[in-house]
């Protein structure tokens, strides 16, 4: 202050006034409530509105859930039971579990077997999931799933895995011999070592059908949410390496090569799925030799798998396309060749950008599993409209039916979508 | 690249495809030409093979056929006596029918639904997470069952509005909600109605173009002209005038219950209800996390310096938020509308007669004709889907932002 002012000022305070807690209003909850729900007036009535229509739709859905009937063998003996209290019946959950979960036809003294698989399936995708936590060896158990799995669902003699897993081992070492002189040398001679132990392991296949062997199980007797997760982890687990396959077509310089995936990606993504699934229950056979015999099941997954891998190529291209020109010229200035080049330094890159778009498809194709119910396989979907609503114990209950469906869809998808954020955050080595 | 370093203008050795990089593409290409034609060539082949067996043939025939079946909504006149063709295109404009409500309906849900998500309110922005983590995380088939299930079991039947003391009563006269669908009043053209529908179009043009006339004023002359209650009243009074002038001749049509159902008015079935608001709710899901997306990809700096600029917040909203924001918004919403008019297809479901109802349902089943129908039901899809993303192509390049 100048000494201008020296003599105007009536009174100046020479002490530090002692800290007040701040007021009332502007402190703890109360100002939490002011400005995240009363912060005008406009915010006011919108919470208003919104209480009331959470407090309605909770007047109904509580007494529904708290007051549900669990134990009860039939649709009237349940509405009975639940009288007029508003509860649900979600007795037939528990009536029929066994057939939401595995289908009606699948046998009921071989439930541990798909149980098995599924509780083995998270000890087969730890190790990828969770890569930094897993020591690397571990995902010799996730190499040796798809056999396991197949073994116990599908039962048989124990050879046939067994060869199928020798011949991908052979293609292996083959391969990580060969690869060293020239990536095509490796990749033929892979597939030439995998088909010859393939063919030769048949024959000891075909003469010894009991050798270990589980009950087989015919694949149109798979149903219920075990189809849904069949179809979804198979197909999903297929169409990425196709998808990649595809992307890097599209993305290539030769013309044919280029021209014969973008006419397939863009057929494939121009149809819905229903067609596709038409194609498979109708007409694929047509397609195929005369008097090939392929099941419904396995039409349906080759269908799905070409309908995914299409989505996951359109993934994987726009991570392709995101990566620095920089990143290609450093490949090409190194020296290394197409495969090298894609192999060590671009696809690494790539897929790490698409991981959340190659997610989302994944999410969306496990969605679209239920649509085989249209094609009259019994999935959950197909077991809830068929057998169950249409008997004449459970006819009639929708809400508790679709409600589970929902739920159990709502679970996995979203924690797929979780895992997904959180590997993101995890990969995320730039710096921002 | 130089001279030096160029290689030697030599002859051409058959060594050199798999050697030489030149040479070494075609080789490729034709071993990939080859694979191609041996996969078409194998499963054309197995094709005529298995029909020759089964003595059949590819025609298309069968179009022309009558159908024998009947269709419950019928947007052009047929009966079971018209062709499988007219049942296909009954089909294809109930597929449009259903894409058209779904995609407006979705667009409306997902921009508010969007734009509430990053609402300063707590408790709304918590609700419409809520809302589209449970939509986007369960099959869009469930939903659709779910929904169908509620018009089909919870309403009460026609019957329910009968007698002295019905159970139920219509909405303000007009709207019944039956488990056979929703009755609504239906506009009737008496003579001179299209006069007022085209007084009505006709002052919408006028509106556009006083909006256009007040924004080249404001460039020209800095003159600031009213443009909102003009508005409003080129949008009401024109057409009202006409409509009275006329001796009121656009007259609403009640739903009236006789006998054991409604005659009169509009019928919406079940089946259309539900897939209209599945699709619609199920995609605005999606369609709130492009848009929310959209709206938090333009940088804080972006509204600050319009607030720096003086402008109030609905105005950095329309002027400078919004523009950017629909470039980015726009590419994603359209292909939302894609896979609406795909989904669509899950009409089949709950026996709504859309074009997989019509061509891959019933008509299938009756002809047989399989892959004749399967093939056109994919042509169908495609034409929409390509011509589409022609469009999109055309719109993404226009907006492209000129960089260096």
């Amino acid at each position: 202050m100048s000494d201008t002012h020296a003599q105007s000022v009536a009174y100046v305070r020479d002490t530090v006034i002692p800290q007040a807690p701040p007021p009332a209003l502007e402190a703890g909850a109360v100002k939490w409530v002011r400005t995240n729900l009363f912060s005008g007036w406009f915010n006011s009535i919108l919470t208003v509105v919104t209480l009331y229509l959470v407090y309605l739709l909770l007047s109904v859905a509580l007494p529904w859930i708290v007051n549900g009937v669990w134990r009860a063998s039939d649709i009237r003996e349940c509405r009975e039971l639940a009288g007029a209290s508003g509860g649900g019946c979600f007795a037939v959950i528990t009536d029929r579990w066994e057939q939401l979960i595995f289908g009606f036809k699948y046998p009921s003294d071989q439930y541990w077997r798909p149980t098995f698989a599924f509780v083995m399936l998270f000890g087969a995708i730890a190790p990828v999931l969770f890569s930094k936590v897993f020591p690397r060896q571990l995902l010799v158990l996730t190499a040796l799933y798809p056999f396991l799995a197949f073994y116990l669902i599908w039962g048989g003699t124990i050879l046939i895995p067994l060869v199928a897993m020798a011949g991908i081992a052979a293609g292996y070492v083959v391969y990580s011999r060969l690869v060293a002189r020239s990536f095509a040398t490796g990749f033929f001679g892979g597939i030439v070592a995998a088909v010859l132990v393939w063919w030769l392991g048949g024959f000891v296949a075909a003469e010894e059908p009991r050798f270990l062997a589980l009950d087989p199980v015919a694949s149109r007797d798979m149903g219920g949410f075990m189809l849904n997760l069949i179809l979804g982890v198979v197909c999903v687990s297929l169409s990425l390496p196709l998808g990649i396959m595809l992307a890097l077509g599209r993305q290539s310089h030769l013309p044919v090569v280029k021209g014969i995936c973008v006419v397939f990606i863009e057929f494939i993504r121009g149809v819905p799925l229903i067609t596709l699934l038409f194609v498979a229950n109708v007409v694929l056979a047509y397609f195929l030799p005369p008097g090939s015999n392929f099941d419904l099941i396995l039409r349906v997954i080759i269908m799905i798998t070409l309908f995914a891998s299409a989505y996951i190529a359109e993934v994987v291209r726009g991570g392709l396309a995101a990566l620095e020109k920089g990143q290609y010229e450093a490949a090409d200035s190194l020296g290394l060749d197409y495969a090298q080049a894609m192999r060590l330094i671009i696809l690494p890159q790539a897929l790490k950008i698409s991981i959340p778009g190659i997610v989302n498809v994944a999410v969306g194709l496990f969605k679209d599993t239920t649509l085989v119910s249209v094609i009259s396989m019994f999935d959950l979907v197909g077991m809830i409209r068929g057998p169950i609503l249409a008997s004449t114990d459970w006819n009639g209950v929708y809400w508790e039916l679709f409600g589970f469906a929902a739920l159990l869809f709502f679970v996995v998808c979203y924690g797929i979508s979780q895992y997904s954020q959180w590997l993101e955050r995890q990969l995320a080595t730039d710096h921002r | 690249m130089s001279a030096l370093t160029d290689p030697q203008q030599g002859g051409f050795r058959p060594s050199m495809l798999l050697s030489d990089t030149r040479y070494r593409s075609y080789t490729f290409q034709f071993i990939a030409l080859i694979c191609l034609i041996g996969v078409i060539a194998f499963l054309l082949g197995n094709l005529f093979d298995n029909l020759a067996a089964q003595g059949l043939n590819i025609s298309y025939d069968f179009l022309g056929a009558p159908s024998g079946y009947d269709i419950n909504q019928r947007p052009i006149p047929y009966d079971s006596q018209s062709t499988h063709f007219r049942a296909s295109i009954v089909g294809i404009l109930n597929t449009l029918i259903i894409a058209v409500l779904a995609c407006i309906t979705a667009t409306v849900i997902g921009v508010i639904a969007g734009v509430l998500r990053l609402s300063s309110n707590w408790l709304v922005r918590k609700i419409m997470s809520v809302y589209v983590e449970a939509f986007r995380n369960v099959p869009v088939l469930i939903w659709i069952l779910i929904i169908f299930s509620i018009m089909t079991v919870s309403l009460p039947a026609p019957s329910a509005f009968r007698g002295d003391d019905p159970d139920t009563t219509m909405l303000f006269n007009a709207f019944a909600l039956t488990n056979r669908g929703i009755y609504t009043p239906i506009p009737v053209m008496g003579a001179g109605g299209w006069i007022v529908v085209a007084t009505f179009f006709a002052s919408l043009i006028g509106i556009f173009a006083l909006r256009r006339y007040a924004v080249r004023i404001l460039y020209d002359q800095g003159r600031i002209i009213p443009t909102f209650w003009p508005s409003v009243a080129i949008f009401f009074l024109p057409t009202l005038l006409m409509f009275f002038i006329l001796g009121r001749p656009i007259t609403l049509e009640y739903p009236e219950l006789s006998g054991f159902n409604f005659q009169g008015g509009l019928q919406i079935r079940g089946s259309l209800i539900a897939l209209w608001f599945a699709l619609a709710i199920y995609t605005g899901a999606f369609i709130a996390e492009n848009v929310r997306a959209g709206i938090q990809a333009i940088s804080t700096g972006q509204s600050e310096a319009a607030g720096a600029l003086g402008l109030r917040p609905n105005r950095i909203m329309n002027l400078i938020i919004l523009p950017q924001a629909l470039r980015i918004i726009i590419p994603p919403l359209v292909s939302q509308y894609l896979n609406i008019t795909k989904n669509s297809s899950l009409a089949i479901a709950v026996g709504y007669m859309d074009i997989t109802g019509t061509l891959g349902g019933i008509t299938l089943n009756q002809t047989g004709r399989a892959i004749e129908s399967v093939l056109l039901l994919m042509l169908f899809y495609l034409i929409i889907s390509l011509s589409i993303s022609t469009v999109m192509n055309f719109y993404n390049n226009s907006v492209k932002l000129r960089e260096r």
